[in-house]
Protein backbone atom coordinates (compact mmCIF):
# COMPACT_ATOMS: atom_id res chain seq x y z
CA UNK A 1 0.00 0.00 0.00
CA UNK A 2 1.18 3.45 -0.75
CA UNK A 3 2.60 5.42 2.14
CA UNK A 4 0.68 8.63 2.76
CA UNK A 5 3.53 10.58 2.75
CA UNK A 6 6.79 9.53 1.28
CA UNK A 7 10.00 11.99 1.47
CA UNK A 8 13.04 11.11 0.09
CA UNK A 9 16.67 13.14 0.60
CA UNK A 10 15.41 16.14 0.97
CA UNK A 11 17.44 19.24 1.06
CA UNK A 12 16.13 22.81 1.42
CA UNK A 13 18.89 26.12 1.09
CA UNK A 14 17.05 28.90 1.17
CA UNK A 15 18.42 32.07 -0.52
CA UNK A 16 20.31 33.48 1.82
CA UNK A 17 22.86 30.08 2.05
CA UNK A 18 21.34 29.04 5.01
CA UNK A 19 20.54 24.97 5.33
CA UNK A 20 16.92 24.35 6.64
CA UNK A 21 16.66 20.73 5.97
CA UNK A 22 19.74 18.32 5.42
CA UNK A 23 19.27 14.58 3.84
CA UNK A 24 15.49 14.55 5.39
CA UNK A 25 13.76 10.86 4.69
CA UNK A 26 10.34 10.47 6.30
CA UNK A 27 7.74 7.53 5.76
CA UNK A 28 4.21 8.42 7.29
CA UNK A 29 1.96 5.82 7.01
CA UNK A 30 -2.21 5.87 6.28
CA UNK A 31 -3.80 6.67 9.43
CA UNK A 32 -1.22 7.38 11.88
CA UNK A 33 0.05 10.24 13.78
CA UNK A 34 3.77 11.73 13.71
CA UNK A 35 4.80 14.15 15.99
CA UNK A 36 7.62 15.93 14.84
CA UNK A 37 9.74 17.97 17.66
CA UNK A 38 12.88 19.75 17.82
CA UNK A 39 14.08 22.90 18.92
CA UNK A 40 13.36 26.10 17.52
CA UNK A 41 14.93 26.40 13.82
CA UNK A 42 14.97 23.26 13.44
CA UNK A 43 13.51 22.68 10.29
CA UNK A 44 10.44 21.55 11.29
CA UNK A 45 8.17 23.94 9.56
CA UNK A 46 10.17 23.81 6.61
CA UNK A 47 9.64 20.25 6.00
CA UNK A 48 5.76 21.11 6.53
CA UNK A 49 5.79 24.21 4.08
CA UNK A 50 8.13 21.93 1.47
CA UNK A 51 5.66 18.75 1.69
CA UNK A 52 2.62 21.66 1.12
CA UNK A 53 4.09 23.37 -1.48
CA UNK A 54 4.56 26.49 -0.10
CA UNK A 55 8.86 26.17 -0.30
CA UNK A 56 10.70 25.07 -3.44
CA UNK A 57 13.08 21.96 -2.02
CA UNK A 58 16.35 22.31 -3.07
CA UNK A 59 17.10 18.98 -3.59
CA UNK A 60 15.06 15.28 -3.21
CA UNK A 61 11.36 13.67 -3.58
CA UNK A 62 8.09 14.23 -2.16
CA UNK A 63 5.43 12.17 -2.56
CA UNK A 64 1.53 12.45 -1.60
CA UNK A 65 -0.43 9.37 -1.70
CA UNK A 66 2.30 8.17 -4.63
CA UNK A 67 1.57 11.62 -6.36
CA UNK A 68 4.94 13.80 -6.99
CA UNK A 69 4.23 17.23 -5.35
CA UNK A 70 5.84 18.79 -8.26
CA UNK A 71 4.87 16.94 -11.29
CA UNK A 72 1.18 15.66 -9.88
CA UNK A 73 0.99 18.59 -7.55
CA UNK A 74 -2.70 19.13 -7.82
CA UNK A 75 -3.54 15.76 -6.90
CA UNK A 76 -0.66 15.93 -3.75
CA UNK A 77 -1.85 19.38 -2.32
CA UNK A 78 -5.78 17.87 -2.68
CA UNK A 79 -4.84 15.56 -0.22
CA UNK A 80 -3.23 18.28 2.04
CA UNK A 81 -4.73 20.15 5.07
CA UNK A 82 -2.35 22.89 6.70
CA UNK A 83 -2.57 24.53 9.69
CA UNK A 84 -0.10 26.85 10.23
CA UNK A 85 2.11 28.15 13.30
CA UNK A 86 1.23 31.52 13.11
CA UNK A 87 -2.86 32.70 13.22
CA UNK A 88 -2.60 34.22 9.69
CA UNK A 89 -6.56 34.89 8.82
CA UNK A 90 -8.46 37.97 6.78
CA UNK A 91 -9.41 39.90 10.01
CA UNK A 92 -12.08 41.75 8.25
CA UNK A 93 -14.11 38.52 6.62
CA UNK A 94 -16.38 36.30 8.79
CA UNK A 95 -15.60 32.84 9.72
CA UNK A 96 -18.24 31.69 7.17
CA UNK A 97 -16.77 33.64 4.21
CA UNK A 98 -13.27 32.62 5.04
CA UNK A 99 -13.96 28.84 5.53
CA UNK A 100 -15.98 28.72 2.56
CA UNK A 101 -13.06 30.59 0.44
CA UNK A 102 -10.74 27.87 1.95
CA UNK A 103 -12.91 25.05 0.49
CA UNK A 104 -12.83 27.05 -3.04
CA UNK A 105 -9.09 27.25 -3.37
CA UNK A 106 -8.82 24.09 -3.08
CA UNK A 107 -11.58 23.36 -6.16
CA UNK A 108 -14.10 22.40 -4.17
CA UNK A 109 -17.86 23.84 -5.05
CA UNK A 110 -19.84 24.84 -1.62
CA UNK A 111 -21.35 22.41 0.69
CA UNK A 112 -22.88 24.29 3.25
CA UNK A 113 -24.17 21.38 4.89
CA UNK A 114 -20.60 20.47 5.31
CA UNK A 115 -19.29 23.29 6.43
CA UNK A 116 -21.91 23.68 9.11
CA UNK A 117 -21.41 20.32 10.48
CA UNK A 118 -17.70 21.77 10.54
CA UNK A 119 -18.38 24.94 12.58
CA UNK A 120 -20.63 22.77 14.92
CA UNK A 121 -17.77 19.87 15.51
CA UNK A 122 -15.43 22.73 16.35
CA UNK A 123 -17.89 24.55 18.13
CA UNK A 124 -17.92 28.08 15.52
CA UNK A 125 -21.26 27.56 14.33
CA UNK A 126 -22.64 30.08 16.64
CA UNK A 127 -19.59 32.46 15.61
CA UNK A 128 -20.41 31.94 12.28
CA UNK A 129 -21.07 35.75 11.03
CA UNK A 130 -18.57 36.90 13.39
CA UNK A 131 -15.78 38.60 12.20
CA UNK A 132 -12.25 36.96 12.54
CA UNK A 133 -10.84 40.07 14.53
CA UNK A 134 -13.60 39.87 17.09
CA UNK A 135 -12.83 35.97 17.74
CA UNK A 136 -10.55 34.90 21.18
CA UNK A 137 -7.01 33.27 20.57
CA UNK A 138 -8.74 29.62 20.82
CA UNK A 139 -10.99 30.10 18.62
CA UNK A 140 -8.90 32.20 16.03
CA UNK A 141 -7.14 28.38 16.23
CA UNK A 142 -10.18 26.60 15.91
CA UNK A 143 -11.11 28.54 12.89
CA UNK A 144 -7.49 27.97 11.43
CA UNK A 145 -8.61 24.00 11.59
CA UNK A 146 -12.17 24.44 10.12
CA UNK A 147 -10.03 26.12 7.23
CA UNK A 148 -7.72 23.40 7.12
CA UNK A 149 -10.61 20.75 6.87
CA UNK A 150 -12.84 22.70 4.87
CA UNK A 151 -11.75 20.37 1.51
CA UNK A 152 -12.28 16.93 3.43
CA UNK A 153 -8.21 16.34 3.34
CA UNK A 154 -6.80 12.67 4.18
CA UNK A 155 -3.90 14.30 5.86
CA UNK A 156 -3.81 17.04 7.83
CA UNK A 157 -0.86 18.82 8.98
CA UNK A 158 -0.60 21.07 12.65
CA UNK A 159 2.15 23.27 12.90
CA UNK A 160 2.01 23.45 16.92
CA UNK A 161 -1.25 23.69 17.14
CA UNK A 162 -1.69 23.95 21.12
CA UNK A 163 1.15 27.21 21.09
CA UNK A 164 -0.39 29.80 23.68
CA UNK A 165 -3.62 27.94 23.96
CA UNK A 166 -4.97 27.27 27.71
CA UNK A 167 -5.23 23.25 28.52
CA UNK A 168 -8.58 22.73 28.46
CA UNK A 169 -8.77 24.25 24.67
CA UNK A 170 -5.40 22.02 24.48
CA UNK A 171 -7.23 18.98 25.95
CA UNK A 172 -10.22 19.29 23.39
CA UNK A 173 -7.23 20.12 20.22
CA UNK A 174 -5.95 16.37 21.76
CA UNK A 175 -9.63 15.05 21.58
CA UNK A 176 -10.67 16.87 18.24
CA UNK A 177 -7.36 15.07 16.44
CA UNK A 178 -8.49 11.43 17.88
CA UNK A 179 -11.50 12.11 16.67
CA UNK A 180 -10.29 12.95 13.08
CA UNK A 181 -7.88 9.69 13.09
CA UNK A 182 -11.10 7.93 13.43
CA UNK A 183 -11.75 9.16 10.34
CA UNK A 184 -8.90 7.82 8.80
CA UNK A 185 -7.38 11.48 8.59
CA UNK A 186 -3.04 10.72 8.59
CA UNK A 187 -2.31 13.57 11.19
CA UNK A 188 0.83 14.88 11.34
CA UNK A 189 1.90 17.20 14.24
CA UNK A 190 4.48 19.77 15.52
CA UNK A 191 4.55 20.56 18.94
CA UNK A 192 7.08 21.66 21.36
CA UNK A 193 5.23 20.12 24.18
CA UNK A 194 6.61 16.82 24.30
CA UNK A 195 3.37 15.62 26.79
CA UNK A 196 1.52 16.01 23.73
CA UNK A 197 3.33 13.86 21.35
CA UNK A 198 3.65 11.41 24.19
CA UNK A 199 -0.18 11.27 24.79
CA UNK A 200 -0.98 11.73 20.84
CA UNK A 201 1.53 10.33 18.58
CA UNK A 202 2.07 6.78 17.43
CA UNK A 203 5.79 7.50 16.20
CA UNK A 204 7.93 10.44 17.46
CA UNK A 205 10.92 12.16 15.06
CA UNK A 206 13.13 14.44 15.97
CA UNK A 207 14.60 17.02 14.09
CA UNK A 208 17.84 19.43 14.84
CA UNK A 209 20.10 21.42 12.58
CA UNK A 210 17.71 20.40 9.61
CA UNK A 211 18.68 16.62 10.19
CA UNK A 212 15.87 14.14 10.87
CA UNK A 213 18.00 12.28 13.95
CA UNK A 214 15.20 9.49 14.64
CA UNK A 215 12.23 8.82 13.70
CA UNK A 216 10.70 5.82 15.68
CA UNK A 217 7.40 4.22 16.89
CA UNK A 218 6.66 6.36 20.61
CA UNK A 219 6.96 2.63 22.78
CA UNK A 220 9.82 1.71 21.00
CA UNK A 221 11.77 5.11 21.16
CA UNK A 222 10.99 5.43 24.66
CA UNK A 223 12.20 1.72 25.29
CA UNK A 224 15.22 1.82 23.14
CA UNK A 225 16.33 5.11 24.68
CA UNK A 226 14.71 5.81 27.90
CA UNK A 227 16.59 5.03 31.33
CA UNK A 228 15.50 3.68 34.45
CA UNK A 229 16.51 5.33 37.92
CA UNK A 230 16.37 2.85 41.00
CA UNK A 231 15.79 5.40 43.99
CA UNK A 232 17.03 3.50 47.62
CA UNK A 233 15.77 5.41 50.19
CA UNK A 234 18.32 4.87 53.22
CA UNK A 235 18.01 4.06 56.97
CA UNK A 236 20.77 6.13 57.82
CA UNK A 237 22.70 8.66 55.63
CA UNK A 238 26.12 8.22 54.40
CA UNK A 239 28.85 10.91 53.03
CA UNK A 240 30.11 9.16 49.75
CA UNK A 241 29.08 6.17 47.76
CA UNK A 242 31.52 3.19 48.91
CA UNK A 243 34.58 2.76 46.64
CA UNK A 244 33.35 -0.65 45.72
CA UNK A 245 30.36 0.37 44.50
CA UNK A 246 32.19 2.93 42.10
CA UNK A 247 31.24 0.70 39.13
CA UNK A 248 27.45 1.57 39.08
CA UNK A 249 26.14 5.17 37.59
CA UNK A 250 25.17 5.97 41.38
CA UNK A 251 24.53 9.51 43.04
CA UNK A 252 23.63 10.57 46.25
CA UNK A 253 20.64 12.94 46.90
CA UNK A 254 18.67 14.52 50.15
CA UNK A 255 21.92 14.83 51.83
CA UNK A 256 22.77 11.55 51.58
CA UNK A 257 19.75 9.58 52.28
CA UNK A 258 18.97 8.48 48.91
CA UNK A 259 20.95 7.10 46.40
CA UNK A 260 20.35 7.19 43.14
CA UNK A 261 20.77 4.41 39.93
CA UNK A 262 20.52 4.99 36.97
CA UNK A 263 20.01 1.93 34.98
CA UNK A 264 19.38 0.45 31.07
CA UNK A 265 16.02 -1.47 31.88
CA UNK A 266 16.36 -2.84 28.42
CA UNK A 267 19.84 -4.76 29.27
CA UNK A 268 19.53 -8.53 30.46
CA UNK A 269 21.85 -7.91 33.03
CA UNK A 270 20.75 -4.53 34.57
CA UNK A 271 22.68 -4.50 37.51
CA UNK A 272 19.99 -4.07 39.76
CA UNK A 273 20.28 -7.49 41.64
CA UNK A 274 24.23 -7.20 41.73
CA UNK A 275 24.15 -3.77 43.04
CA UNK A 276 21.66 -4.62 46.00
CA UNK A 277 23.53 -7.53 47.25
CA UNK A 278 27.22 -5.28 47.32
CA UNK A 279 24.81 -2.50 49.12
CA UNK A 280 23.99 -5.29 52.19
CA UNK A 281 27.73 -6.42 51.70
CA UNK A 282 28.76 -3.14 52.78
CA UNK A 283 26.24 -2.65 55.62
CA UNK A 284 23.97 -0.28 53.38
CA UNK A 285 20.57 -0.74 54.90
CA UNK A 286 17.67 0.30 52.85
CA UNK A 287 14.52 1.00 53.77
CA UNK A 288 12.55 2.03 50.85
CA UNK A 289 12.90 1.93 46.93
CA UNK A 290 11.05 2.73 43.69
CA UNK A 291 11.80 2.87 40.21
CA UNK A 292 10.63 5.51 37.68
CA UNK A 293 11.09 5.59 33.84
CA UNK A 294 12.69 8.67 32.22
CA UNK A 295 10.04 10.81 30.53
CA UNK A 296 10.06 11.64 26.93
CA UNK A 297 11.75 14.97 27.66
CA UNK A 298 14.39 13.48 29.19
CA UNK A 299 15.01 11.73 25.77
CA UNK A 300 14.95 15.01 23.90
CA UNK A 301 17.30 16.60 25.85
CA UNK A 302 19.44 13.53 25.49
CA UNK A 303 19.09 13.26 21.71
CA UNK A 304 19.78 17.03 21.19
CA UNK A 305 22.51 16.97 23.64
CA UNK A 306 24.40 14.29 21.67
CA UNK A 307 24.06 15.28 18.15
CA UNK B 1 -8.34 24.24 -14.21
CA UNK B 2 -9.02 25.16 -10.94
CA UNK B 3 -12.06 27.39 -11.59
CA UNK B 4 -13.40 27.28 -7.90
CA UNK B 5 -10.09 28.62 -6.80
CA UNK B 6 -9.97 31.41 -9.38
CA UNK B 7 -13.25 32.78 -8.80
CA UNK B 8 -12.37 32.17 -4.85
CA UNK B 9 -9.75 34.63 -5.34
CA UNK B 10 -11.33 36.75 -7.54
CA UNK B 11 -14.95 37.36 -5.76
CA UNK B 12 -12.18 37.72 -2.30
CA UNK B 13 -10.65 40.60 -3.73
CA UNK B 14 -13.63 42.41 -5.25
CA UNK B 15 -15.26 41.94 -2.21
CA UNK B 16 -12.32 43.85 -0.29
CA UNK B 17 -13.22 46.05 -3.22
CA UNK B 18 -16.82 46.67 -1.97
CA UNK B 19 -15.59 47.02 1.74
CA UNK B 20 -13.78 49.59 1.37
CA UNK B 21 -15.71 51.51 -1.36
CA UNK B 22 -14.57 54.93 0.15
CA UNK B 23 -11.22 54.23 -0.89
CA UNK B 24 -11.00 52.09 -3.51
CA UNK B 25 -13.70 53.99 -5.80
CA UNK B 26 -14.76 57.42 -4.53
CA UNK B 27 -11.64 58.81 -3.41
CA UNK B 28 -9.93 58.09 -7.14
CA UNK B 29 -13.38 58.98 -8.78
CA UNK B 30 -13.21 62.63 -6.66
CA UNK B 31 -9.84 62.91 -7.14
CA UNK B 32 -10.18 63.04 -11.28
CA UNK B 33 -13.28 65.09 -10.69
CA UNK B 34 -11.12 67.56 -9.17
CA UNK B 35 -9.00 67.64 -12.27
CA UNK B 36 -11.82 68.64 -14.24
CA UNK B 37 -13.07 71.06 -12.58
CA UNK B 38 -9.60 72.45 -11.42
CA UNK B 39 -8.11 71.63 -15.38
CA UNK B 40 -11.02 71.21 -17.59
CA UNK B 41 -13.25 74.13 -16.35
CA UNK B 42 -11.31 76.62 -14.32
CA UNK B 43 -8.59 76.55 -16.48
CA UNK B 44 -9.35 74.92 -19.32
CA UNK B 45 -11.57 77.95 -20.62
CA UNK B 46 -8.85 80.24 -20.89
CA UNK B 47 -6.55 77.69 -22.70
CA UNK B 48 -7.05 77.23 -26.68
CA UNK B 49 -8.50 74.22 -28.44
CA UNK B 50 -5.61 71.43 -29.11
CA UNK B 51 -5.62 69.65 -32.68
CA UNK B 52 -9.04 70.89 -32.67
CA UNK B 53 -10.53 69.76 -29.38
CA UNK B 54 -11.28 72.05 -26.38
CA UNK B 55 -8.91 71.72 -24.07
CA UNK B 56 -11.73 70.23 -21.17
CA UNK B 57 -12.42 67.61 -23.83
CA UNK B 58 -8.63 66.75 -24.97
CA UNK B 59 -7.55 66.11 -21.06
CA UNK B 60 -10.13 63.42 -20.57
CA UNK B 61 -8.66 60.34 -22.00
CA UNK B 62 -5.67 61.33 -20.30
CA UNK B 63 -7.06 61.64 -16.87
CA UNK B 64 -8.87 58.16 -17.06
CA UNK B 65 -5.24 56.86 -18.57
CA UNK B 66 -3.98 58.65 -15.39
CA UNK B 67 -6.10 57.18 -12.88
CA UNK B 68 -6.46 53.77 -14.22
CA UNK B 69 -3.13 53.33 -14.64
CA UNK B 70 -2.09 54.35 -10.59
CA UNK B 71 -5.24 52.27 -9.60
CA UNK B 72 -4.21 49.53 -11.49
CA UNK B 73 -0.83 49.32 -10.23
CA UNK B 74 -1.75 49.40 -6.17
CA UNK B 75 -4.75 47.20 -6.43
CA UNK B 76 -2.71 44.24 -8.05
CA UNK B 77 0.12 45.16 -5.86
CA UNK B 78 -1.42 45.38 -2.55
CA UNK B 79 -3.66 42.65 -3.62
CA UNK B 80 -0.83 40.18 -3.37
CA UNK B 81 1.36 42.15 -1.65
CA UNK B 82 -1.25 41.96 1.41
CA UNK B 83 -1.54 38.39 2.34
CA UNK B 84 2.09 38.06 1.65
CA UNK B 85 2.61 40.64 4.38
CA UNK B 86 0.01 39.22 6.82
CA UNK B 87 1.38 35.70 5.94
CA UNK B 88 -2.48 34.39 4.73
CA UNK B 89 -0.36 33.63 1.38
CA UNK B 90 0.33 29.79 2.65
CA UNK B 91 -3.02 28.94 1.66
CA UNK B 92 -2.64 30.27 -1.86
CA UNK B 93 0.35 28.53 -2.37
CA UNK B 94 -0.51 25.26 -0.58
CA UNK B 95 -3.47 25.11 -2.60
CA UNK B 96 -3.64 22.86 -5.99
CA UNK B 97 -3.41 26.17 -7.86
CA UNK B 98 -0.73 27.02 -11.00
CA UNK B 99 0.59 30.36 -10.70
CA UNK B 100 -1.50 31.32 -13.67
CA UNK B 101 -4.49 30.52 -12.21
CA UNK B 102 -2.99 32.91 -9.03
CA UNK B 103 -2.24 35.49 -11.32
CA UNK B 104 -5.74 35.60 -13.18
CA UNK B 105 -7.18 35.84 -9.95
CA UNK B 106 -5.77 38.50 -8.59
CA UNK B 107 -5.05 40.64 -11.85
CA UNK B 108 -8.74 39.83 -12.68
CA UNK B 109 -9.65 41.02 -10.02
CA UNK B 110 -7.25 44.16 -10.08
CA UNK B 111 -8.21 45.17 -13.73
CA UNK B 112 -12.12 44.87 -13.18
CA UNK B 113 -11.65 47.33 -10.53
CA UNK B 114 -9.77 49.62 -12.48
CA UNK B 115 -11.92 49.32 -15.69
CA UNK B 116 -15.08 50.15 -13.41
CA UNK B 117 -13.12 53.39 -12.00
CA UNK B 118 -12.11 54.04 -15.53
CA UNK B 119 -15.55 53.89 -17.05
CA UNK B 120 -17.19 55.74 -13.68
CA UNK B 121 -14.62 58.57 -14.43
CA UNK B 122 -15.83 58.85 -18.29
CA UNK B 123 -19.38 59.17 -17.00
CA UNK B 124 -18.59 61.62 -14.83
CA UNK B 125 -16.68 63.93 -17.29
CA UNK B 126 -19.88 63.69 -19.36
CA UNK B 127 -21.38 66.18 -16.14
CA UNK B 128 -18.19 68.54 -16.77
CA UNK B 129 -17.42 68.61 -20.77
CA UNK B 130 -19.02 67.66 -23.81
CA UNK B 131 -17.45 64.99 -26.07
CA UNK B 132 -17.71 62.37 -28.81
CA UNK B 133 -16.32 58.96 -28.75
CA UNK B 134 -15.24 58.43 -32.19
CA UNK B 135 -14.27 54.77 -32.00
CA UNK B 136 -16.26 53.04 -29.14
CA UNK B 137 -14.11 49.48 -29.50
CA UNK B 138 -10.94 50.83 -29.91
CA UNK B 139 -11.75 53.17 -26.21
CA UNK B 140 -13.02 49.82 -24.95
CA UNK B 141 -9.90 48.03 -26.00
CA UNK B 142 -6.91 50.83 -24.93
CA UNK B 143 -9.05 50.73 -21.57
CA UNK B 144 -8.96 46.98 -20.96
CA UNK B 145 -5.35 46.34 -22.27
CA UNK B 146 -3.82 49.39 -19.99
CA UNK B 147 -6.20 47.74 -17.07
CA UNK B 148 -4.83 44.40 -17.63
CA UNK B 149 -1.35 45.33 -18.23
CA UNK B 150 -0.73 47.78 -15.12
CA UNK B 151 -2.47 45.39 -12.99
CA UNK B 152 0.23 42.25 -14.30
CA UNK B 153 2.91 45.61 -13.90
CA UNK B 154 1.70 46.30 -10.21
CA UNK B 155 1.03 42.22 -9.76
CA UNK B 156 5.12 42.29 -10.22
CA UNK B 157 5.83 45.05 -7.54
CA UNK B 158 3.58 43.02 -4.92
CA UNK B 159 5.54 39.89 -5.53
CA UNK B 160 9.13 42.22 -5.64
CA UNK B 161 8.21 44.22 -2.60
CA UNK B 162 9.52 43.76 0.78
CA UNK B 163 8.15 46.79 2.69
CA UNK B 164 5.54 48.86 2.45
CA UNK B 165 7.96 51.34 1.24
CA UNK B 166 8.96 49.75 -1.74
CA UNK B 167 5.37 49.17 -2.67
CA UNK B 168 5.13 52.68 -3.04
CA UNK B 169 8.20 53.43 -5.07
CA UNK B 170 7.77 52.65 -8.40
CA UNK B 171 4.43 53.98 -8.50
CA UNK B 172 5.54 57.32 -6.99
CA UNK B 173 8.79 57.55 -8.45
CA UNK B 174 8.53 56.04 -11.92
CA UNK B 175 4.89 55.61 -12.84
CA UNK B 176 3.82 58.53 -11.76
CA UNK B 177 5.98 61.47 -13.68
CA UNK B 178 5.65 59.22 -16.88
CA UNK B 179 2.13 59.49 -16.54
CA UNK B 180 2.62 63.40 -16.16
CA UNK B 181 4.84 63.61 -18.90
CA UNK B 182 3.15 61.11 -21.14
CA UNK B 183 1.02 63.42 -22.32
CA UNK B 184 -2.17 63.26 -20.17
CA UNK B 185 -2.52 66.91 -20.55
CA UNK B 186 -1.07 67.70 -23.45
CA UNK B 187 0.31 67.07 -26.98
CA UNK B 188 4.02 65.84 -26.97
CA UNK B 189 3.37 67.87 -30.75
CA UNK B 190 3.46 70.99 -28.46
CA UNK B 191 6.96 70.26 -26.99
CA UNK B 192 9.99 71.46 -28.78
CA UNK B 193 11.31 69.06 -30.87
CA UNK B 194 14.34 67.38 -28.67
CA UNK B 195 12.07 66.32 -25.87
CA UNK B 196 9.32 65.31 -28.01
CA UNK B 197 12.30 63.02 -29.58
CA UNK B 198 12.66 62.11 -25.49
CA UNK B 199 9.06 61.99 -25.00
CA UNK B 200 9.02 58.77 -27.54
CA UNK B 201 10.69 56.82 -24.95
CA UNK B 202 8.04 56.97 -22.40
CA UNK B 203 5.75 53.92 -22.98
CA UNK B 204 2.63 55.97 -21.65
CA UNK B 205 2.95 58.51 -24.33
CA UNK B 206 1.53 55.25 -26.31
CA UNK B 207 -1.18 54.59 -24.43
CA UNK B 208 -2.59 58.12 -24.27
CA UNK B 209 -2.22 58.62 -27.63
CA UNK B 210 -3.99 55.59 -28.97
CA UNK B 211 -6.80 56.20 -26.13
CA UNK B 212 -6.89 59.86 -27.42
CA UNK B 213 -7.28 58.82 -30.94
CA UNK B 214 -10.02 56.44 -30.25
CA UNK B 215 -11.60 59.71 -28.66
CA UNK B 216 -11.10 62.45 -31.21
CA UNK B 217 -9.07 60.49 -33.91
CA UNK B 218 -6.25 62.82 -33.54
CA UNK B 219 -2.75 61.00 -31.79
CA UNK B 220 0.60 61.93 -31.34
CA UNK B 221 1.86 58.51 -32.61
CA UNK B 222 0.27 56.06 -35.18
CA UNK B 223 -2.54 54.08 -33.74
CA UNK B 224 -0.78 50.61 -34.87
CA UNK B 225 2.31 51.80 -33.11
CA UNK B 226 0.40 52.32 -30.13
CA UNK B 227 -1.29 48.78 -30.04
CA UNK B 228 1.51 46.92 -30.96
CA UNK B 229 4.00 49.12 -27.61
CA UNK B 230 0.65 48.00 -25.53
CA UNK B 231 1.21 44.51 -26.19
CA UNK B 232 4.63 44.70 -26.27
CA UNK B 233 4.26 45.55 -22.75
CA UNK B 234 1.74 43.22 -21.78
CA UNK B 235 3.91 40.49 -22.98
CA UNK B 236 7.51 41.88 -21.35
CA UNK B 237 4.99 41.76 -17.88
CA UNK B 238 3.90 38.65 -18.40
CA UNK B 239 7.18 36.83 -19.16
CA UNK B 240 8.38 38.60 -15.68
CA UNK B 241 5.69 37.10 -14.02
CA UNK B 242 6.25 33.47 -15.85
CA UNK B 243 9.68 34.07 -14.48
CA UNK B 244 8.74 34.58 -11.27
CA UNK B 245 6.69 31.67 -10.81
CA UNK B 246 9.39 29.36 -12.65
CA UNK B 247 11.97 30.19 -10.12
CA UNK B 248 9.54 30.85 -7.04
CA UNK B 249 10.97 34.47 -6.69
CA UNK B 250 10.13 36.07 -2.95
CA UNK B 251 7.35 33.43 -2.54
CA UNK B 252 8.64 29.97 -2.59
CA UNK B 253 12.57 30.78 -2.03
Amino acid sequence: MTSAISVQKLEKIYDNGFKALDDVSLEVERGEIVALLGPNGAGKTTLISTICGIVNATSGKINVFGYDNQKDYRKARSCIGLVPQELTTDAFETVWHTVSFSRHLFGKSSNDDYIESLLKSLSLWDKKDNQIRMLSGGMKRRVMIAKALSHEPEILFLDEPTAGVDVELRKSMWQLVRKLRETGVTIILTTHYLEEAEEMADRIGVINNGKMIVIEDKKKLMKKLGKKELVLELYSPISEIPEALCGFDLHLKQDGHQIIFTYDPAKQDNGVVTLLDQLKAHSVKCKDFNTRQSTLEEIFVQLIGEK
Amino acid sequence: MNYWGIWAIYCHEMERTFRTVGQSIASPVLSTVLYFVVFGTAIGSRISDVDGVQYGAFIIPGLIMLTILGQSISNASFGIYFPRFTGTIYEILSAPLSFAEICIGYVGAAATKSFMIGLIVLITANFFVTFHIQHPFWMMFFLIMTCVTFSLLGFIIGIWADGFEKLQLIPLLIINPLTFLGGSFYSINMLPGIWQKISLLNPVVYLVSGFRWSFYENSDVSITTSVVMISVFMFLCLAIIAWIFKTGFRLKN
